[in-house]
């Protein structure tokens, strides 16, 4: 980008990415076909939002905005909008990217003009990442659209607008392009594109000539035809000159754009020493690190340069040997993208064939041909720092460079990576870099946010923010990395040296190395509720020497408490944002103040004044509590870091995924890691959070055993076992236990322990206690308390429990909860959010059929705290039984197990074959034992199991090569519980067509929908299972149309098992739901009510209960189950579990700020949509029941009538 | 027959008001209330403490759990505005107005002075005829004077009447040391109107569960014997209008409450039990009892039983209760069988 026109006013802004992206293609378009996925969901939000605040776009006409079942629906549908001759776009990224594959080449082949906006993302392999890199642009490269890269947030805006007009005059459709997260997440200070300069650009007369070009009876055409060999190939070289002209085309638009507004961009931006001998080839952000790198070291005497490929489709070879300079002896092509097995990663191929194509051609302008290097970084969103770009040039300056290398990890297994070193920087001394350590939802990013738009729109200074998150839901850490200064800031990257560092939560200090940023001199402020005589000694040692070996200053506030006075609660922002910038100096003091002051009336005007007034007393709250420690003591604290997994974990938990929890995972080599992506399980029990402020402890002396409070915990936090009395003997001095109360269990011990390390503190089990202590009826059986005093008690007690033997799973009644819920968990501590109502359902499938169980898990909330490394919630028995877990896709995850299904059955099939075979040798009572196991209970499966023992033990002594291959079966003998998990999105949406049909099939398969309702995962977008009347995202004003009635689309099949259940309202119903569809021999879909915190209700303050038992109480939730047996007995396959509703649903409705929010937005239509919702549930409940009414017979009669493929095998 | 009263100034064409009820909440349930021959309507009190609540509850919600997981960054969309405010109420307001010709009363339970104020101005800008300040304060704080709970009354009173021209009734609870000094205070301070007397929501247990759970239960007949006592003790000693409410069920209560000097009388529970035709059953009953008993209007009746025109003025006084007392004879005990 050339220097700013001085002539021009700018207008400047501080946004993100995504926002800068949709503030050009809300203008510019009329139709929206969207669907939510990471990192671009924000885009489409943007668009739906400002449509639905009636927002128009050049025009003057206000898009049609319209959610799809999937990438591939919201594709196909602007493709019908283009042969329509409207102006249409998507958003999308990775997988989503590649689900629109079909109707991109469609697209291109037609000729229909679009830009298609991607946050380039990572697409999943070994694992999936919602990072970013370039392996979903790559993936897209041969559909024919001209892609176009951006790579910063400046030319995210700019280019947008670019490949619209580019597309209009070129008529092919554009990918315009930028990196997930880094350039999509990162909100920096930008020019804003004015409609003046859309206006100039968009040539109206070209959009006249799509519509006249549209499909319309009135002038009838026909496209889409089916053609022979004769006239096929043809036809495709026919588009060869529109490609031609492409390039030339979109340089041209680049012109005009660079006379708009002075901001100046070619195909291949050269940058860099006019006599460079080694040049780096590159595109997306990375460029402006390479930018900056290469100014910095040829202001230091080196000859270095680096072209930035912006049209990388088509690519014009010419163009590129052009923007190289003569003097080029060697080239770095990087590609953010890996290709195993080719020559070559896509954008090296591209540069060597164009190179060599030029010396072949007219020699080009090279003296020699130069060498060409092709190499990899910065894979899902690795960083790539000035310090890796000096490594590239110096592979390149070196007498033998390193080809197919990478750069920013250690390959110690192919030996590719180049070393660079770490200390090498570009940074200027003129930026002011600051790093914030948050709580997730503690309000730090938002008040940082704040800080850079308050700098950037205050003053000259240039700002960036990029924000780092944690992958779990509850307790996550935030870190904050914001620059100021003077000149556009091109450091992307993370700050590795800072001037400024908070720590806005203590309990991270405890954990994390904040300090090794801190540059000499620096300053580091506190968050802590101690005073500033007594921090001191309760800081952790290295925090103390680093302090002093610095020279820090180190200021401490008690934001907290400061909160509390003000009224905000948890929210610490406003308090941290005004220490920041009393300490900072980026801004006079008076002058921040009062700039902060009107941005909080800016902020929260519209929520009402009193959150105005909490947040600028707080604003004059807390200078007066801000207070500098003077470190003139001694070096004397608390002791080291504490370590992010416990010292008793196997070795390669604690060497590889404990380096990843605490934040050092980039320091891993290569060879540290699966190649497969396989991982052992049962490792989140090492990773103790210590996140509960509170805990819940138990009053054995009121607790009447009825298990709820176990059955409810989300992070199987709170356990029960029942053991004879000898088993306690040496339990710790505060290990509690009691008389078991069931006549079952008399003479045993009942223990109720709670794992108060891994507690999230949500009091969910407290919420659900209905034992109440007669003395004071405050109490329950279960109460909270602080953690810190009980933690180290606990901590033994919680070792000792799990030391207690487990219960016979024969002489447990599974239906009998309180009996039920001693069977040990094998999910449990996952980093869901606190109070997470999908979490206790998959704990309670894990408990009953976990030691048998394989699971197939849609993408979602599920899959991320099921499987987000570092550790996993799945868990092993003593036996070292569990469940088996993996995740494919988002919309293949029906088909992905009835595969385990097909794939278990056939191989059972096989071993029963070989079995027959070899009865002989192995003995006629064995066999038979095994071929014709009753394993419907817990005492059947025990046995099978040792009949499996006995035929392996046999096999051993055989030799023959049926004996093997019957080696390698024979646990397929033992029943396999196959589980199909996900969320609604996956169920009703996007997996729907596969899910149907997969229950079509008549497999044996498990299908659990964990319903909120939302996209929950992606941050509650809209989806078919949306009840009317919810706000949320894509449905802004209000979901107009009713949830879909997944259930009952199910029952049609007639052989299906179909449970709809809600732990929170009747817990035994779900028990006996769970049990029933695992044991009938067809397809079973659990639908499962599951609160979240996308329903807007204090879920980390344990309501997810009480609120499950409102919306059942009001007939907004069903519960029944409907099984097929019944029928084959002449009975009624229905059972409602339901009472008759005793409440109206505009109580429910009202409790959860999901609906309640269209009381605040849109009274008018929140009446008429509640009323509504009235109507649905009176007209469900009056459905069902007439259903449940008709008789055994003809209900049975009626199922016989309804053609299945019936393949059940029991 | 001459059934029209005065209160707050305002001509009614009879005592029959629709007191402050949820009813009020529906415009369609304001116009039957006409239709059955309300002569005013109050609407449900608009509560300054609960709006106040719902925004903070409001922004809670939008803000819970953002900015923490990178995939999530917020779970809500954000508008550029939300309704937050009196809105509601106010455009509630101007539609009775719109739909009715009764008057309109508007009611306010504030939690700030400001509040009172602020809120009043906005109800008398949106088109009501009067506001009726419902004083819902149970004072629970040991420290507090009883002096300074009064004075809390008066100022409110003193503030929102100089912010307001249109009528202002004060609903008060009978929980006064004094109760007729603190009528007289308010009447000086200048209520224009005395509303006795408010029913708070009291707690109840709930055995099953172990829980508080306040609740309403709806007035008997039995609860107008307060108010009519100290109507009949107020009559013509204040300045201010009074109305009763509380217990207020048939045409017979009504004849006694206007007998005890009550300019109008609210119907509220009798309401929300047997509906809002209820009100035209009532009036016909006042009438038929006035026309058998020979009485040509409401100001004929009013106040003629009051404690100044009674037969016995001490009959409402304490003497009186220890006399009742005294000559109470328990019913006898029926035997088995």
């Amino acid at each position: 980008m050339s220097s700013n026109c001085p002539t021009r006013k700018v207008r400047y802004t501080t946004i993100d990415g995504n926002e800068a992206a949709a503030y050009v293609a809300f203008r510019l378009n009329e139709v929206m076909a969207i669907y939510p996925i990471t990192p671009s969901s924000p885009i489409a939000e943007w668009c739906d939002q400002w449509a639905s605040e009636g927002k128009r776009n050049l025009w003057g006409a206000v898009p049609a905005i319209v959610e799809m079942q999937s990438e591939a629906g919201a594709s196909g549908a602007v493709h019908g909008a283009l042969q329509t001759g409207s102006v249409s776009t998507t958003f999308t990224a990775s997988q989503g990217l590649l689900l629109m594959i079909p109707n991109m080449f469609k697209i291109a082949g037609e000729l229909l003009p679009t830009v298609f906006h991607v946050t380039a993302r990572t697409v999943a392999t070994h694992a999936l990442s919602i990072f970013g890199d370039h392996s979903d642009i790559a993936a897209v490269r041969s559909t024919g659209w001209a892609i176009l890269g951006a790579a910063s947030v400046q030319e995210t805006m700019d280019f947008a607008l670019i490949s619209q007009a580019a597309a209009f005059r070129s008529r092919l459709p554009f990918i315009h392009f930028f990196d997930g997260f880094r350039t999509s997440h990162e909100v920096s200070k930008i020019q804003l594109v004015e409609d003046e300069t859309m206006r100039a650009l968009i040539d109206d007369a070209l959009i006249a000539s799509q519509r006249a070009r549209a499909m319309s009876p009135d002038h009838p055409v026909l496209r889409g035809t089916a053609q022979n060999p004769d006239a096929f190939f043809q036809g495709r070289e026919a588009t060869n000159s529109y490609y031609a002209a492409c390039p030339g085309i979109t340089q041209g638009v680049m012109d005009e754009f660079a006379r708009q507004t002075g901001r100046a961009y070619k195909l291949f931006d050269y940058v860099g020493a006019p006599d460079a001998k080694h040049v780096i080839v590159l595109m997306g952000s990375g460029c402006e690190t390479a930018h900056e790198t290469v100014d910095f070291l040829n202001q230091r005497g080196a000859k270095v340069g680096l072209v930035k490929v912006r049209l990388y489709r088509p690519f014009d070879s010419q163009r590129f040997a052009e923007a190289l300079p003569p003097s080029v002896e060697s080239i770095a092509v990087l590609d953010r993208t890996k290709e195993p097995g080719a020559v070559g990663e896509p954008l090296y191929q591209d540069c060597v064939t164009a190179l060599f194509e030029s010396m072949a051609g007219d020699g080009g302008h090279f003296a020699r041909m130069p060498k060409v290097f092709g190499g990899r970084y910065g894979l899902s969103s690795k960083e790539f720092t000035p310090a890796m770009v000096e490594a590239v040039f110096a592979n390149l300056a070196s007498p033998t460079p390193k080809n197919h290398f990478t750069v920013g990890i250690n390959d110690d297994v192919s030996h590719t990576s180049l070393p660079y070193n770490p200390e090498f920087s570009t940074e200027s001394d003129d930026v002011i870099r600051a790093l914030f350590f948050g709580l997730g939802a503690d309000g730090t990013v938002g008040a940082n946010k704040n800080s850079i738009k308050i700098i950037g729109e205050e003053t000259p200074n240039y700002a960036q923010g990029y924000f780092v998150y944690d992958s779990k839901k509850s307790g996550s850490m935030t870190v904050s990395h914001l620059r100021f200064g003077p000149q556009p800031i091109r450091s992307i990257y993370l700050i590795s040296r800072a001037n400024f560092v908070a720590c806005h939560q203590p309990v991270f200090l405890e954990r994390y190395d904040m300090l090794g940023s801190l540059v000499k001199g620096g300053t580091f402020l506190l968050n802590t509720p101690y005073s500033k005589e007594q921090i001191w000694p309760l800081l952790p040692t290295p925090v103390q020497e680093a302090l002093v070996a610095k020279g820090a200053r180190f200021y401490i506030i008690d934001a907290t408490s400061v909160a509390r006075a003000s009224g905000m609660g948890g929210r610490i922002n406003t308090i941290m944002q005004v220490c920041f910038f009393a300490l900072s100096g980026v801004l006079p003091k008076e002058e921040a103040i009062s700039a902060i002051k009107d941005s909080i009336r800016k902020t929260y005007g519209k929520k009402g004044e009193e959150i105005v007034q909490m947040n600028l007393k707080a604003v004059d709250n807390t200078l007066a509590q801000l207070f500098e420690v003077p470190l003139t003591r001694p070096v004397n604290g608390a002791g080291p870091l504490l370590p992010s997994i416990t010292p008793n974990a196997p070795p390669f938990v604690r060497d590889v995924l404990g380096k990843l929890a605490a934040g050092l995972g980039d320091e891993l080599p290569v060879s540290a890691f699966p190649a497969d992506g396989t991982y052992p399980t049962g490792t989140a029990q090492y990773e103790k959070r210590n996140l509960a402020l509170e805990i819940p402890v138990w009053d054995q002396a009121i607790c009447i055993q009825c298990m709820k409070c176990v059955v409810v915990c989300p992070h199987a936090t709170i356990r029960a076992k029942v053991c004879p009395s000898e088993s306690f003997e040496g339990a710790p001095p505060t290990f509690k236990s009691t008389a078991a109360r069931l006549p079952e269990w008399k003479g045993l011990k009942f223990v109720l322990q709670v794992a108060a390390e891994d507690c999230t503190g949500c009091s969910l089990c407290v919420e659900v206690c209905p034992a109440r202590n007669k003395k004071e009826t405050k109490l329950k059986a279960i109460n909270m308390q602080a953690q810190a005093p009980l933690r180290m008690a606990e901590r033994e007690n919680w070792n000792f429990f799990l030391s207690l033997p487990e219960m016979d799973r024969r002489k447990i009644k599974p239906l009998i909860l309180r009996q039920q819920q001693v069977m040990q968990p094998l999910f449990e501590f996952s980093g869901a959010c606190a109070g997470c109502g999908e979490t206790p359902y998959l704990k309670l499938m894990s408990q009953l059929f976990g030691d048998r169980a394989i699971i197939g898990n849609a993408t979602g909330c599920s899959s991320i705290y099921g499987g987000n490394l570092p550790t996993t919630p799945y868990a092993k028995n003593g036996a070292g039984r569990g469940p088996a877990w993996c995740n494919s896709l988002f919309e293949d995850t029906a088909e992905f197990g009835l595969g385990f299904r097909v794939s278990i059955d056939h191989q059972k099939e096989f071993a029963g074959e070989l079995l027959a075979k070899l009865a002989a040798t192995i003995g006629g009572d064995l066999v038979e034992g095994i071929l014709k196991a009753n394993q419907s209970d817990e005492a059947g499966i025990e046995e099978q199991r040792q009949r499996v023992a006995a035929l392996r033990q046999k096999l051993r002594n055989l030799n023959s090569p049926e004996a093997t291959l019957l080696a390698s079966l024979a646990d397929q003998f033992v029943k396999k519980s196959v589980w199909i998990v996900g969320g609604d999105g996956w169920a009703y949406d996007i997996g729907y067509g596969g899910l149907d049909h997969v229950l079509a099939s008549g497999r044996d398969v498990n299908v659990l929908v964990l319903d909120t309702e939302v996209y929950s995962n992606t941050g509650g977008q809209m989806s078919k299972s949306t009840p009317r009347g919810a706000v949320a995202k894509f449905a802004a004003g209000g979901k107009p149309s009713g949830k879909k009635d997944l259930g009952l689309i199910a029952m049609a099949y007639g052989n299906v098992y179909v449970a709809s259940v809600a732990m929170g309202a009747k817990d035994e119903q779900t028990l006996k739901a769970f049990v029933e569809a695992e044991s009938y021999p067809g397809p079973s879909l659990i639908i499962a009510y599951s609160t979240c915190i996308a329903h807007g209700i204090a879920l980390d303050a344990g309501i997810g209960a009480r609120q499950q038992k409102l919306a059942v109480d009001c007939g907004q939730w069903l519960l029944y189950r409907y099984d097929p047996r019944r029928a084959e007995a002449g009975e009624n396959p229905l059972q409602l579990d339901s009472q008759a509703p005793k409440a109206k649903v505009q109580e429910f409705l009202e409790s959860e700020n999901r609906f309640k929010m269209l009381t605040k937005t849109n009274p008018d239509h929140a009446r008429q949509l509640f009323a509504q919702a009235q109507a649905d549930s009176e007209r469900r409940w009056k459905f069902y029941q007439d259903l449940q009414g008709r008789t055994g017979a003809s209900a049975a009669a009626e199922r016989s009538k309804i053609p299945v493929s019936f393949e059940t095998k029991p | 027959m001459d059934l029209t009263t005065t209160y707050l100034g305002l001509k009614l064409r009879s005592p029959l008001i629709a007191g402050a009820s949820p009813l009020s909440e529906k415009i369609d349930n304001i116009k039957q209330m006409e239709q059955a021959g309300a002569a005013a309507v109050v609407l449900h009190s608009l509560f300054e403490e609960q709006l106040r609540q719902e925004r903070i509850q409001l922004n809670q919600d939008l803000e819970r759990g953002t900015l923490s997981f990178p995939e999530a960054l917020s779970y809500f969309p954000e508008p550029e505005e939300f309704h937050l405010g009196p809105e509601q109420y106010l455009e509630h307001i101007a539609r009775a107005k719109k739909a009715v010709g009764i008057p309109v009363i508007a009611s306010l339970n504030g939690s700030s002075l400001g509040g009172w104020t602020k809120h009043a101005r906005l109800m008398e800008k949106a088109g009501a005829d009067a506001l009726e300040l419902n004083i819902y304060y149970i004072p629970t704080d040991m420290n507090l004077a009883s002096k300074d709970v009064e004075e809390m009354y008066l100022n409110i009173v003193k503030a929102v009447k100089s912010e307001v021209k249109f009528p202002v009734a004060v609903k008060l609870s009978p929980f006064f040391t004094n109760f007729a000094s603190m009528a007289r205070r308010l009447d000086q301070a200048g209520a224009d109107g005395l509303v006795l007397f408010n029913r708070f929501y009291q707690p109840d247990f709930d055995l099953a569960t172990l829980t508080v759970q306040p609740n309403l239960l709806l007035s008997t007949p039995m609860a107008m014997r307060l108010p009519l006592r100290w109507i009949a003790l107020l009559y013509s000693r204040v300045r201010a209008s009074l109305a009763a409410t509380s217990g207020v069920h048939s045409g017979t209560d009504v004849v006694k409450m206007l007998m005890a000097g009550a300019d109008a009388t609210m119907l509220c529970s009798v309401l929300l039990r047997h509906g809002i035709k209820q009100i035209g059953v009532i009036e016909d009953s006042l009438q038929a009892w006035m026309e058998e008993n020979e009485y040509e209007s409401v100001t004929q009746l009013k106040g003629s039983m009051s404690q100044k025109n009674a037969a016995d003025p001490s009959a409402f006084e304490r003497a009186q209760y220890v006399r009742i007392l005294s000559s109470y004879t328990p019913p006898p005990i029926e035997a088995p069988g």
